[in-house]
């Protein structure tokens, strides 16, 4: 038990401190502040404060808990609402609407009752992350209970039946102890898990947006930045993402961002179903919310408790997003920290040790095999936002992210005033996964990887004759580049712009979008036949055919191959030679 | 007014005093971010805030500065109370400086309550999605950048710019149409000139909204600490009048410039590490601490709607004040230069403009079913022209084919019908519309992509009633 030397904001300076480890919770003042240690000196500690401290007063007591933040893993995670020390949000709106400070919480929900069914009996030898059975959480998810890691005996006793997390589900034998089994277990949350091995990821993860599944795929397992400008349709994007996903979970960590937008993510998934289950999403979906106005500190935390969580049902089997609105809002609180500590800062008062405190968070992505038996492969997939000031690239945060990074969705302040959403820029967003999901495209697609490339070249001739569109205006140029613009502007307009609030074009399945590109293509192919032989890109642009392409994302899903069928079809009558446009 | 308790405790030495900062020697029982007295040796007493206590100094940030401070005589004493703005209903009318003291002639309020300036966060889970059309009569908002209850939606303004105008246009015509609920203005002037300040106050008296309305003003005159707390006090009353009394409360914070002008002040005298342009590495979230408590709250009558100016230095949207803010806030009215030499009044650049709840307070039931469809057309139509009009100042309008020529007249008349309206003119957000459908009877009906058929077949006005 020391006592407070010093308050400076969210850091606190303890005395009598002796027997402190580095990371230790404390809980600090009268009312129990949580508090996390960050550095030692002598018998002093420096303190960084999960809470608001005004009125604290020097002298008051600081306790140490012996041990370090932790996540509480077990059923009841999935659907929560936390902050970003895993306190349950919905539990905390029990003592009013705004939040105070120092309220005590479980993080799992100890009173709800859980059905266990056993998938080992007694006699078998059991280890770490071996599932001894299993837990229906949700009608979406069904919880694996695993030996904790580092835990190995041999099972007493098992049974099916009805447990809250703290009742053993079954009584290991270990070195002649025998020691309960909870469904319910903690871990270290700037720690890791451990795993067999890790995998090269080769599987598409499918996000229902046709300028990331299709242009620039993410692979389950991957780590991917979205950077942008304010008002280029960061979270939008974010949201998007957390929605479709085809994962088994997705965990959605609001650090620093807004209230408003929280509440309203929070709220459109009690509403959405699921595409491919027809569920509920909010059956799929983790929330840790620590908005802006909240402390400072926990972003830190909110993020690495995020992480822990889907590393926790990655090791179940599962393929797990994870999307954290917004990292520079993380770096924001780590320049805080380190400004009160009077450490050396680095780039624009950052701590020089920002590259590789983002690297320990986006390093934990991964496809794996997982520790235990049976065999089975999880993956985590993380999608970080960056809010670069002014939209400038070359801050710290966002070049330190960029050198981790395998993907990245680059959005772009134009766009977003043009009103094309996502505002992913086709020019300067790259995906090294393009390789690794060749094999996944070929089976859905097997053309994929030509298309890809036809439509990324028209692009870029298009971003090429813009310069000279501004010099000497669009009417001066050859019928052939005419075309190439009409093309190009049909690929922007009609395939890659995708409203996130329209009922069927806001998730787009990758073999439609492959279907609507081709077209586009079909199109162009036709129409560059009809232009050699004389008709102008004037007569061609004004065919109805262009406008029946621009409307295919409106097409319901059942109807959609018939109804592009009939659209080839009128396309090869009306776009032939010598019979003008139809 | 005296809202400080009785309860005192006197101190020792003042070691050091400079710029607004002085430190003593340690205070036993003082509580972090506690507010102090330092007695002169005078016999004057200023304000002062614990901003950083050990064991051996304490640091008070006073307010007002420290000048006639000495390391002889003067002498901090603690209250232990931290800053708390008295309350009740009958602040409405009223007028306060920056630290909370009537300054209307009127008797000190009596209180109710004294809540703490820096309120306490909503928690996101209790929090209602805002979905009510605030209606400002103004179509460049209503149509195109929507206004909802419990939005903060700022406006970026720059020197010159007729932001007051537009601001005092919003105050006097906004509604949720067929409602009639109690609303109540909160008005913060933060290091304005008095005149406009007093534009504001005349203002209010004209439109009767006056016993509506609870100012708080810090003029550019007024010590800059007490600029740092101007804001807070108006939010406070805000959030009071919202959560209390179940009102309808716009906040309207005129400069958040000057706001963030002395918070790099008051940095720079704590000898922080400074971010960018000077500017401390907190600026985020304090500016959030603030904005963040807009919002509607789950089984609350009220709600709390805030409306921040700021003038973006150089009228650079890039600059640090701007580019913290719009990450904060769910998007951002932008004032262009270029349309108020163009005459047109409101003079606001749609590009650049954004409101991030517009989605879920507009379409059918709410304004019309239409809105959606005919926002993107609007977009889509207005930035083909602005494109064609760059391209045809080089190579001339002459050079265009007569399609183009047709979105560079639209465009023009965008700027000229929608966008522009008279300071008294309150438009419906019917009418708003039917401007926009005015306009793209002039475009080729195939070129309307955006708007599903249905729409256009029951709104597009005949060829024969073309305007």
């Amino acid at each position: 038990m020391g006592r407070i030397w010093r308050i400076s904001g969210p850091l606190i300076i303890a005395e009598e401190m002796k027997g402190a480890q580095v990371y230790e919770i404390v809980e600090i003042g009268e009312e129990g502040l949580i508090g996390e240690i960050i550095g030692l000196e002598g018998d002093r500690a420096m303190i960084q404060a999960h809470e608001d401290t005004v009125g604290l007063e020097v002298g008051q007591g600081v306790s140490g808990m012996g041990r370090i933040l932790t996540a509480e893993l077990g059923p009841g995670i999935v659907g929560s609402i936390y902050d970003g020390l895993q306190k349950p949000l919905t539990v905390l709106m029990e003592s009013g609407s705004f939040l105070k400070r120092g309220v005590k919480v479980s993080r799992l929900p100890r009173d709800r009752k859980w059905h266990f069914t056993p998938q080992v009996a007694a006699g078998d030898r059991v280890n770490g992350g071996d599932i001894i059975g299993t837990v229906p959480e949700t009608e979406l998810i069904e919880h694996r209970v695993m030996v904790p890691l580092g835990m190995g005996g041999v099972v007493k006793e098992i049974g099916e039946g009805d447990y809250t997390v703290e009742e053993p589900v079954a009584w290991v034998e270990v070195d002649g102890e025998v020691q309960g089994l909870t469904l319910m277990q903690e871990w270290p949350v700037r720690k890791p898990r451990p795993y067999k091995r890790r995998l090269a990821p080769s599987q598409l993860l499918i996000t229902g947006m046709r300028i990331m599944d299709y242009m620039f795929p993410l692979a389950l397992g991957g780590k991917a930045a979205i950077p942008g400008g304010f008002g280029t349709g960061k979270t939008v994007a974010l949201q998007q993402l957390a929605r479709w996903a085809q994962t088994h979970l997705n965990i959605y960590v609001g650090c620093g961002e807004r209230g408003n937008e929280m509440a309203d993510v929070l709220y459109s998934f009690r509403q959405l179903k699921d595409p491919s289950t027809g569920r509920l999403l909010q059956e799929k979906e983790v929330f840790l919310a620590n908005t802006s106005n909240m402390p400072v500190v926990a972003r830190e935390a909110s993020i690495f408790v995020g992480i822990t969580i889907a590393e926790y049902f990655r090791d179940m089997g599962y393929d797990i997003l994870l999307v954290a609105d917004s990292t520079s809002r993380w770096a924001e609180a780590m320049r805080e920290v380190g400004g009160r500590l009077e450490e050396m800062p680095g780039e624009e008062g950052f701590p020089a040790y920002l590259g590789s405190r983002l690297s320990s968070f986006y390093e934990r992505a991964g496809l794996v095999e997982c520790e235990g038996s049976p065999q089975r492969r999880g993956s985590v997939t993380i999608v970080g936002a960056v809010s670069p000031p002014g939209a400038d690239f070359s801050e710290p945060v966002t070049q330190n992210t960029l050198r981790i990074v395998d993907a990245l969705y680059s959005l772009d302040v134009s766009l977003a005033n043009r009103r094309h959403f996502p505002t992913i820029s086709w020019l300067s967003s790259y995906s090294l996964y393009v390789d690794a999901v060749r094999d996944w495209w070929s089976n859905v697609a097997p053309e994929w990887e030509q298309t890809r490339a036809t439509a990324l070249k028209i692009l870029q001739e298009e971003a090429g004759l813009e310069e000279i569109v501004r010099l000497v205006g669009p009417e001066a140029l050859p019928e052939k580049d005419k075309l190439l613009l009409l093309v190009a502007r049909m690929i922007r307009e009609d395939f890659l712009m995708q409203s996130a609030y329209h009922e069927i074009d806001t998730y787009c399945l990758p073999q439609r979008a492959h279907s609507m590109l081709a077209t586009i293509l079909k199109f162009y192919e036709l129409a560059g036949k009809l232009s050699e032989e004389g008709i102008s890109v004037a007569e061609i642009r004004s065919s109805p055919l262009v406008y029946k392409i621009s409307r295919m994302k409106d097409i319901p899903h059942d109807e959609f191959d018939d109804r592009i069928k009939q659209l080839w079809d009128e396309m090869e009558v009306g776009l032939v030679s010598h019979k003008g446009v139809a | 007014m005296s809202f400080w308790p009785l309860y005192v405790k006197e101190t020792g030495a003042i070691t050091s005093a400079k710029g607004a900062l002085i430190m003593t020697e340690s205070i036993p029982g003082i509580k972090f971010g506690e507010i102090v007295d330092v007695r002169l040796s005078n016999g004057e007493v200023k304000r002062g805030q614990a901003i950083d206590i050990s064991k051996e100094t304490t640091v008070v940030q006073v307010f007002g500065g420290v000048s006639e401070v000495d390391l002889v005589g003067s002498r901090v004493r603690c209250k232990g109370e931290t800053l708390r703005l008295p309350v009740s209903i009958d602040i409405l009318g009223r007028v306060f400086n920056g630290m909370g003291e009537a300054i209307d002639g009127g008797p000190p309020t009596v209180a109710e309550d004294y809540l703490d300036v820096n309120g306490e966060p909503i928690n996101p889970a209790s929090r209602l999605p805002p979905a009510e059309f605030i209606e400002t009569g103004i179509s460049a908002i209503d149509g195109l950048n929507s206004l909802v209850r419990g939005q903060k939606l700022p406006i970026f303004s720059a020197s010159g710019l007729p932001h007051n105008r537009i601001v005092t246009q919003i105050v006097r015509q906004a509604q949720v149409r067929g409602r009639e609920e109690r609303f109540a203005i909160v008005f913060a002037a933060i290091g304005v000139s008095y005149n406009d300040a007093s534009f504001f106050m005349k203002n209010l008296e004209e439109t009767g909204a006056r016993e509506r309305a609870v100012l708080f003003i810090n003029t550019a005159s007024d010590p800059i600490i007490e600029r740092i707390a101007t804001p807070r006090l108006a939010l406070t009353a805000a959030q009071y009048l919202a959560w209390k009394h179940g009102m309808h409360v716009l906040v309207i914070l005129s400069d958040m410039t000057n706001y963030c002008e002395a918070l790099r002040e008051l940095s720079a005298m704590r000898e922080e590490i400074p971010s960018r342009r000077g500017y401390p590495g907190y600026m985020y979230t304090d500016l959030a601490t603030m904005y963040e408590r807009a919002g509607r709250i789950a089984g609350e009558e009220g709600s709390v709607t805030i409306m921040p100016i700021l003038t973006m230095p150089d009228d650079d949207i890039t600059h640090p004040i701007p580019d913290l803010t719009g990450y904060i806030t769910e998007g951002q009215i932008v004032l262009s230069r270029e349309l108020e030499r163009k005459g047109i009044y409101p003079p606001i650049d749609v590009f650049l403009s954004l409101s991030r709840m517009m989605k879920q307070g507009i379409g059918g039931g709410k304004t019309r079913e239409d809105h959606n469809n005919v926002f993107m057309q609007l977009y889509a139509a207005y930035s083909e022209g602005c494109y064609l009009r760059e391209i045809s100042t080089i190579i001339g309008a002459e050079a265009l084919a007569e399609r183009d020529k047709i979105y560079l007249a639209a465009a023009d008349r965008f700027e000229r019908e929608f966008i522009s309206q008279g300071e008294f003119e309150r438009r419906r957000v019917e009418d708003t519309l039917d401007i926009g459908w005015g306009l793209f009877s002039m475009l080729p009906e195939e070129e309307l992509k955006l708007i599903s058929e249905e729409f256009i077949n029951r709104y597009l006005p005949r060829h024969s009633e073309k305007i």
